[in-house]
């Protein structure tokens, strides 16, 4: 037996190691190239303009992003984010407009809307769990009812009107900064504060707690979890409300950005942006392996890939096909780091 | 035992009995309900979405998801209204070149797909996905983020607008196309190893491999037919509405989704019917003529945006109800 032989597994295995190890920090490769790609150009990306613009435009689409990687570490998804969105905007809307009732002080009246808003998108979300849980609905048709039909309501409830809403109490939520300095530092969005308290504490929950734990095993092995006395069906319901919650949490951000409510369009394809950030950031779609700071990650890539074609002067409708090319190749190269 | 027969005949045509229903409720209540303007109009606009879940109906049965039908559809239309111009209105090939566009089209969105799926070996529900922004984004570029208005001087609106005349009754030619298509399905699902195959497949696809079923070339079939079936739809859609529309279809794969598991076919694979599925869309369909009727009476004002409302709700019912029936079947197995 020659020496290029008995040398070969070795080498075989070194090569596999390395593209593992490529594979497991492909997103943070990604975006580290992305941003030195883009500091070489002179576009002034390293302003607080730039960053801020582009982390106000991600927010929302993390805020879902952290529901949704804990869905889909249980090995289920949640296609009714989007128009829970829109339940959230219109209904928090209504109440701080006074359409409902008349709640006189402007701070009371905006508190009522908001925690009225968020809840009831995270009661519609108990429900999709409910629905998965007691009925054992697939989650992909459990929440499809009311991906169909939750826009319906919200649109009903406002009759598809456009609500403005120029309350300033309210938008601070979406408009408003925090630790301006006076040497001209404009403060950190209220948005990006909001959306790294939730990675935070999302991405701690689900390594620390045994709630995160819980998820972790139910997606890995839901039979094996239940034997394990896992409270599964309770530990599901309680995932989905949190989806609807977040759901709901951003459908406010984007009303107070906006300055308005529009059922027709708050949320619109929201599922779609919100799941591709977790495939893109290494979570395994299948369940049992999640990471909430790679949903961060693969939704600032996502945002940043976009904005560089745009400031390349690429126009919008190439900058989908990229990103299609960007899921698919993600998702491909973490298959790669696993078998 | 009298019972379990009721049982099985709800299960296994309760889609076909809650149409009867409702075509029984509307003909009651409503005149003109069965009148032949009614009839064909509701064919002829709802033939886009029958194409479409006939293709996801295949998909489905062979265990995986397309979500980029509606995008593949959009994709379809531009292309068609690109080559609408020309060819000759006496002959019929105004219609054939646009048409036949449209379909490759789509059936390169579907090729995709499959290449994506069987080859990169990513699940279907993600690699659709990601085609879905592809295939949308295509379209924009395509047509330069406007509808593009087709032409009317080569007969290719005559496709989307026209009727055929069988045995005497006019009937719309897209009706006409989807019905010889579901045909065509049923008989390649029922009578053909191609067909058994992609139930084998949706059923275990390990199995199906050890076994030696043609696992890749079957998932290939699916999915480059789902393609090919959306961008006729699209075809569709641009010679009805005048039209090739980059911005439409938005929401059709989910509304496909749904025509398909209200006709019985289970989301993971192995079960399935073309004819549910038809029953299934024409459900769906109807829910919102039956809505415009009742607005006609005068006694509700129901704004359209009810329609997703009940269509959803309709849709829990009819999950309920399979899950509860599933679950009876299996302890009757089981005891």
């Amino acid at each position: 037996m020659s020496e290029a032989q008995l040398q070969s597994p070795i080498v075989g295995a070194r090569r596999i190691e390395t593209t593992a190890l490529f594979a497991r920090y492909a997103t943070l490769i990604a975006l580290v190239a992305l941003i030195i790609f883009n500091v070489a150009h002179p576009h002034n990306f390293l302003t607080w303009q730039t960053l801020s613009v582009n982390l106000t435009q991600v927010a929302t689409i993390v805020i879902v992003g952290v529901g949704m990687t804990l869905v889909i570490a249980t090995g289920g998804i949640d296609l009714s984010v989007g128009s829970l969105m829109a339940i959230s905007g219109a209904i928090c809307a209504r109440i701080i407009l006074g359409k409902v009732v008349n709640l006189g002080e402007i701070h009371f009246a905006v508190a009522v809307g908001m925690i009225a808003g968020v809840g009831i998108a995270g009661a519609f979300g108990w429900f999709n769990g409910w629905m998965i849980t007691r009925f054992k609905i697939q989650p992909i048709i459990a929440t499809l009812v009311l991906f169909i039909a939750g826009r319906g309501l919200a649109q009903v409830l406002t009759n598809g009107d456009l609500q403005p809403l120029k309350i300033p109490e309210f938008q601070w939520i979406g408009l408003g900064r925090i630790g301006a300095l006076p040497g001209g530092f404009p403060g950190v969005p209220v948005q990006v504060i909001i959306m790294v308290a939730l990675v935070a504490a999302a991405a701690y929950a689900l390594r620390r707690s045994l709630f995160g734990r819980q998820i972790l095993a139910i997606g890995g092995n839901e039979r094996a979890a239940r034997l394990a006395g896992v409270p599964v069906a309770q530990v599901k319901r309680w995932v989905y409300c949190i989806s609807g919650l977040c759901a709901g949490v951003a459908g406010l951000v984007v009303i107070a950005i906006n300055s308005s409510s529009d059922a027709n369009l708050v949320g619109l394809d929201m599922e779609l942006d919100a799941i591709a950030a977790v495939a893109v950031g290494g979570t395994l779609l299948s369940g049992g392996r999640a990471t909430v700071t790679g949903t961060l990650l693969g939704a600032l890539i996502i945002q940043l890939v976009r904005y560089t074609l745009l400031a390349n002067g690429i126009p919008d409708d190439y900058a989908k096909i990229v990103k299609a090319g960007l899921i698919v190749a993600a998702v491909w190269l973490q298959g790669q780091g696993r078998s | 035992m009298k019972k379990n027969v009721v049982l099985s005949l709800l299960s296994s045509q309760g889609v076909l009995i809650a149409l009867a229903m409702l075509i029984l409720f509307g003909w009651l209540r409503y005149d003109n309900f069965l009148g032949l303007f009614n009839i064909s109009t509701v064919l002829r606009y709802n033939s886009m979405f029958a194409l479409v879940a006939l293709g996801m109906c295949f998909v489905i049965m062979t265990g995986g998801i397309d979500l980029s039908v509606g995008a593949a559809a959009a994709l379809g239309s531009v292309v068609a209204a690109i080559l609408s111009p020309y060819g000759d209105p006496h002959n019929g090939t105004g219609m054939l070149i646009g048409a036949l566009g449209g379909i490759a089209a789509g059936l390169c969105v579907g090729l995709l797909n499959a290449l994506i799926i069987v080859r990169l070996k990513i699940l279907p529900f993600i690699a659709t996905l990601a085609t879905m922004l592809a295939a949308r984004g295509a379209a924009l570029a395509l047509a330069n983020d406007q509808s593009l208005s087709v032409s009317y001087d080569s007969g290719f609106t005559d496709l989307g607008q026209g009727d055929v005349t069988i045995l005497g009754l006019a009937i719309p030619i897209p009706a006409a196309i989807s019905a010889v298509l579901y045909i065509a399905g049923s008989i390649i699902l029922n009578y053909t190893s191609t067909g058994r195959n992609v139930l084998s497949i949706g059923g275990n696809e390990d199995a199906s491999r050890l076994m030696g079923l043609p696992v890749n070339r079957v998932k290939f079939l699916a999915y480059i037919a789902c393609g090919g079936l959306s961008g006729l739809a699209g075809v569709v859609l641009a010679s009805q509405f005048g039209a090739g529309q980059p911005i439409e279809g938005v929401g059709w794969e989910l509304f496909a989704i749904a025509s398909v598991v209200v006709g019985g076919t289970l989301l993971t694979g192995g079960v399935g019917s073309v004819g549910a599925t038809l029953a299934g869309v024409m459900l769906l369909g109807l829910i919102f003529n039956v809505l415009n009727f009742e607005n006609g009476l005068g006694y509700i004002a129901l704004s359209a945006y009810w329609q997703s409302v009940i269509r959803g709700f309709f849709l829990l019912a009819v999950v309920i109800l399979q899950s509860q029936l599933a679950g009876r079947a299996e302890r009757a197995e089981a005891s």
